[in-house]
């Protein structure tokens, strides 16, 4: 059945205003499950993740690559490339609006505008062919109906609030005559140009060098500040994560598998798998070896997923209870703290 | 920093130039020497065909018998009179005023075949590339289809059959045979364009611009075809002259441009009869057409040169 956009918007603004009263967060999502349906089978890149995200607050998704990190944020947004990939089931409640339930044409909407996204890799992630100015300016004249001029003094500003100089000169540039850093300045720009409530990062720094990385993260850091946007911050660089989130979910396997604010998750945390990721951090102060640490193996493929902890067989403290059934996301000592895992639980073997 | 606003010294302070991905394509063109011939040679057919009827010292059609009946009643050879030229044919009409209505008649199938090409291949071939899956396969055997046609059978059958039309006499019977070259031509440009955009799509600025919102419209002719145009201006400049050849031939078969116009193909036809006692007859048509598709090609490649990412800086 067809919605009249009249209707859409009663039903849209009714949804947020019967679930607004309810929820202080921006962002939940319960059981979200994502996906891919390949010819080897059905692989579940995310797997019943449930998070919440407070208003301007910034969170942390870390884990190894191919744990999900990436396909939940683009779930959020319902940019799974489908086929093969498909939201199987869940609801993400984006300021009361639940996005599942949202029209193509509703969503197209709110990306942009009330969603910004940032890519991994700036390099390619702006079009080679179309001016800079041209690319900031077409989420804004696409979502906020601003004049050709209007537009334009907009774009100027954002440029110059991310640290472009001489912006107005620069309107009528291409892509390959920045450098990465200004780029991915550029692509902050954009995901900054309609005000959004929220920012998806995904991994905003990974391709660039470690000077450029600290001015690019103080420069979100500041801007999600200044502008009150919550930032949901995707990385497996821990030490990022620890610079930047107010909390943090570890992701593994397609499941959240800790989580809790960035000082717990730092100071005590309750996974093997979060330690093993701390430990692999390169110290400073370490002399005793000058070898990186690494969890040993591999995240597992993740068709025909037993029931069982999916660390198990990489986890030094693994016993049969881990590969009897998985554990469940219970609450440890601190408030907001919850991990997945029997050892550390309530009458496990690690005290 | 308070030094900033101070300029160094010899370091230009004035706004430098945009140099977009045309600017750079134009300049490595520029280089190439063969490419600038054929550009001028293009320029200079084209001026014929817009200018060339106003230029000529006769109407095509006009027969200066006086002339003739001074030689003795046969066909004036070039470079013997300043009225005309490059000589008269045996019903005294002026070659060099028909070799420019020939190029005017050439240059308007070379244009009008390459927009119906562009008309027809881009819609389709974007389509199929952007949708992909079943809508590709469908749009994709329709173009198979209309490659395995021989392309001179076809165009003769439509003529034939399209002959004694209204469509078939509009503009002297020369629409049919643009529509008809169009309709064989334009698979290669659709190919391209699909191709182009089934590895554009998958690009990262595609999810990018997804991701502030931007339509799937926009996306196809805002983000995509820019970035696939290069190869299809190549296309279409190699295209003209196929389809220049196209047209001499069916007018050489007597299809497509009637009597008394002349095109290039029929001037030949007309003159192949006294090939040895008056070859200029078909010499001259005949250097028109092999100029005019070497230009195109030599300018075609330039372009393609001159466009390729790969080659940047080779040269």
């Amino acid at each position: 059945m067809e919605l009249t956009p009249d209707e859409a918007a009663r039903i849209t603004r009714e949804q947020r205003e019967s679930s607004a009263a309810k929820s202080k967060y921006l962002l939940e999502v319960k059981d979200l499950s994502t996906h891919f349906f390949t010819p080897d089978g059905v692989v579940r890149a995310v797997d019943d993740v449930s998070f919440q995200l407070g208003y301007g607050e910034t969170l942390g998704l870390v884990g190894e690559s191919g744990c999900g990190k990436s396909v939940t944020a683009l779930s959020l947004t319902r940019l799974v490339p489908n086929p093969p990939g498909k939201i199987v089931s869940g609801s993400v409640v984006f300021d009361g609006v639940d996005l599942l339930k949202l029209s193509d044409d509703g969503m197209r909407k709110l990306r942009g505008k009330e969603i910004g996204f940032i890519f991994q890799d700036p390099l390619t992630s702006l079009n080679p062919t179309l001016t800079i100015g041209y690319q900031i300016a077409e989420a804004i004249r696409q979502h906020m109906g601003l004049s050709k001029k209007a537009s334009i003094d907009r774009v100027v500003e954002l440029l110059g609030k991310v640290g472009i100089p001489r912006a107005r000169d620069r309107l009528n540039d291409y892509p390959h005559q920045f450098s990465g850093g200004m780029r991915q300045r550029v692509m902050i720009a954009i995901a900054l140009s309609c005000d959004p409530k929220l920012i998806l990062a995904d991994e905003p720094t990974t391709a660039l060098d470690v000077t450029i990385q600290a001015q690019i993260l103080e420069l979100i850091s500041v801007l999600s500040d200044e502008f009150g946007t919550a930032v949901l911050l995707i990385t497996h660089d821990l030490g990022i994560a620890a610079g930047m989130c107010d909390r943090v979910n570890v992701m593994y396997a397609g499941r959240i598998v800790e989580t809790g604010s960035v000082d717990v998750i730092f100071e005590r945390p309750r996974m093997p798998y979060a330690w093993g990721l701390l430990d692999s951090l390169p110290r400073l102060d370490d002399l005793r070896s000058d070898r990186l640490r690494t969890i040993e193996g591999l995240p597992p493929l993740l068709i025909n997923v037993p029931d069982a902890c999916r660390f198990n067989p990489r986890c030094a403290y693994a016993r049969d209870a881990c590969r009897d059934h998985e554990p469940e996301l219970t609450p440890r000592d601190e408030p907001g703290h919850f991990a997945r895992c029997w050892a550390t639980d309530k009458g496990g073997w690690i005290p | 920093m308070a030094t900033q606003t101070r300029s160094l010294p010899g370091v230009a302070t004035t706004a430098r130039r945009s140099e977009g991905v045309w600017r750079d394509a134009f300049g490595r063109l520029r280089k190439n020497k063969l490419a600038l011939l054929g550009a001028l040679g293009v320029f200079l057919l084209l001026f014929a065909g817009i200018f060339g009827p106003l230029l000529a010292p006769w109407p095509y059609q006009v027969q200066d018998l006086a002339a003739i009946t001074a030689n003795g009643n046969l066909p004036l050879p070039p470079f013997q009179s300043i009225a005309h030229p490059l000589g008269t044919d045996q019903l005294g009409r002026d070659i060099l005023s028909r070799l420019l209505d020939g190029a005017q008649v050439s240059m308007t199938v070379a244009f009008v075949v390459q927009l119906v090409v562009l008309f027809i291949g881009v819609p389709l071939g974007a389509m199929a590339g952007w949708f992909g899956g079943r809508i590709d396969t469908y749009l994709m055997r329709v173009t198979d289809i209309f490659y395995a046609f021989p392309d001179l059978l076809f165009i003769i059958l439509l003529s034939v059959a399209f002959r004694e039309t209204a469509f078939g006499r509009a503009l002297n019977g020369v629409l049919l045979v643009f529509v008809a070259i169009g309709l064989t031509s334009w698979v290669t440009v659709a190919r391209l364009i699909r191709g182009q955009l089934l590895s554009l799509k998958e690009t990262e600025f595609v999810e990018a611009a997804r991701a502030i919102g931007v339509s799937d419209r926009n996306i196809v002719v805002k983000h995509l075809l820019p970035n696939a145009i290069g190869p299809v201006i190549v296309a279409v400049t190699l295209g003209i002259p196929t389809a220049i050849l196209a047209e001499a031939t069916l007018a050489y078969i007597g299809i497509g441009v009637q009597p008394p116009r002349a095109s290039w193909g029929t001037l030949i036809a007309e003159g192949q009869g006294f090939i040895r006692s008056y070859p200029w007859l078909t010499v001259l048509p005949g250097i028109m057409i092999a100029t005019s598709l070497m230009s195109f090609t030599f300018l075609g490649d330039g372009l393609r040169d001159a466009l390729d990412p790969k080659l940047k800086g080779k040269q």
